[in-house]
């Protein structure tokens, strides 16, 4: 569902490798090479990349938990047939993720690790509840609609088991936005009571919405290298624009109101303005406290440990571990 | 005398309610080596008269497991025609040090079609013929 490099960590060590390599290397993914597993890449390459992979798998595993949320209680069957088979789809597109990530030297039971530890981070959107099934119906069409956004980017990025895997969770995503989109279609024009709920949602989910894409990156030193060499397709903000651009109308056109009295898109620089999305509760958020981190890991944890005993009666302990080839 | 009622999570989600997770969480104990199982290959065909592509992978406890994954991950839409799994352990492949093997075969072009400038030498071929049959006959 979503997986972005949303906050830039710094470069270190580049100018320690080997410059030729480094400009050999530069001039690949500048012609518009991919880079594949065994090749050459700078340490600082494989380290970003393999943040933003496995940030992205763990977001999608963890994405499955707030809309999840509905299943027993989505309003007819054909409902919960699209609900269930979406969320399967986003557990399927972290298997995807986690292979891809693995290729960069990681084993999966490490990267599972840092997720029950609490000790990896995902996307901050899936801190928050689902309150009503408008809530799932707002984030399959709007989070999805992010994630299509910043996926289709990085499905041009440089590194191919990460490009490869996004091609094909781009494929999927598209049901989930247009099912996501009947389902607010369908709430906005139904009963006074509904089109409160789905405003209400909407109202609830503004917020993450806008901290989907990460704070402003300012185009930092680190920000140019991880566009230069393809790690990130576009800086945070072009993202949030881009979205805006495309979805405020869509929300409009709805007889919506988005809660935000500074939204705008100021004529003179075909930007859109808004005020401060709160980086504070972000960052809050991100670091563990928000409404449904605990909750997250909890079921994480005991659906792994529940698991446990199934995963070890058919382990063949005498199998080595191999890096898959993608 | 009952062991003492420990508090348990109570979630919007009732699935999460039901499993009586304990409040408190639960001590993390780490993942052995390969609880996650081996990596397969995944290779599939839409439809007949397709190569087979490479599509991704899979982990698994055994092939049998892993085709079965690899249908629920590869295969959830559009048609399939046929799908293989075989272990990453077992593919056998240059190693990176090799892979400049490669590296002089698209100079070989004695070796391609485009290499064989054959219409304009037998352009120059009929223009000679054409010639000495005038002189023949002269």
């Amino acid at each position: 569902m979503y997986g972005n490099l949303s906050i830039v960590e710094p470069l270190v060590g580049v100018e320690q490798e080997d410059p030729e390599k480094l400009a050999e290397f530069e001039e690949r993914i500048a012609r518009g090479e991919k880079i594949e597993p065994t090749d050459w890449m700078p340490r600082e390459y494989r380290r970003q990349v393999l943040r933003m992979v496995e940030q992205h798998a763990h977001s999608e595993i963890i994405g499955a938990l707030p809309e999840g949320t509905w299943i027993t209680r989505a309003p007819g069957f054909k409902r919960k047939l699209a609900l269930m088979a979406k969320v399967q789809d986003e557990v399927g597109h972290a298997q995807l993720l986690y292979s891809a990530a693995e290729t960069l030297g990681k084993p999966r039971e490490q990267m599972v690790n840092d997720l029950l530890s609490g000790k990896a981070k995902y996307s901050n959107v899936f801190n928050y509840p689902a309150l009503t099934w408008a809530d799932t119906a707002i984030i399959a069409w709007l989070i999805d609609a992010g994630a299509i956004i910043n996926q289709t980017l990085n499905s041009k990025g440089s590194y191919g088991p990460y490009a490869r895997a996004l091609e094909r969770i781009c494929k999927e995503e598209a049901f989930h936005l247009k099912y996501g989109y009947d389902n607010v279609v369908t709430l906005a024009s139904g009963t006074k009571r509904q089109r409160q709920m789905l405003q209400e949602a909407l109202n609830r989910w503004w917020k993450p919405i806008m901290h989907f894409f990460g704070p402003p990156d300012n185009m930092s030193v680190h920000s140019q290298k991880l566009l230069r060499w393809k790690v990130k397709m576009a800086s945070n903000d072009e993202m949030r624009q881009m979205f805006l651009d495309a979805y405020v109308p869509k929300i409009w056109e709805l007889g919506l109101t988005i809660p935000d009295p500074k939204l705008r898109k100021n004529p003179e620089t075909g930007k859109w303005e808004y005020s401060d999305p709160d980086w504070d509760e972000f960052w809050r958020v991100i670091n563990g406290n928000g409404p449904c981190n605990r909750e997250r890991l909890a079921v994480r944890r005991m659906a792994d440990e529940m698991g446990a005993w199934v995963r070890r009666a058919l382990l063949k302990p005498e199998k080595q571990y191999v890096a898959p080839l993608f | 005398m009952s062991a003492p009622q420990r508090a348990t999570m109570r979630s919007l989600d009732p699935r999460v309610t039901r499993l009586q997770i304990p409040e408190e969480l639960s001590e993390f104990h780490p993942k052995p080596p390969a609880d996650e199982w081996e990596p397969y290959e995944v290779f599939w065909k839409e439809k007949p008269g397709d190569q087979p592509i490479h599509v991704g992978t899979v982990h698994a406890p055994n092939a049998e497991m892993a085709l079965v994954f690899a249908k629920e991950n590869y295969c959830r839409r559009g048609r399939t025609y046929a799908l293989w799994v075989v272990r990453t352990a077992d593919i056998y492949t240059f190693g990176p040090e090799d892979v400049d093997i490669f590296a002089t075969t698209p100079e070989k072009t004695y070796r391609e079609p485009d290499a064989y400038k054959v219409v304009q030498k037998l352009l120059r071929l009929k223009r000679r013929h054409h010639s000495s049959q005038e002189a023949h006959e002269a």
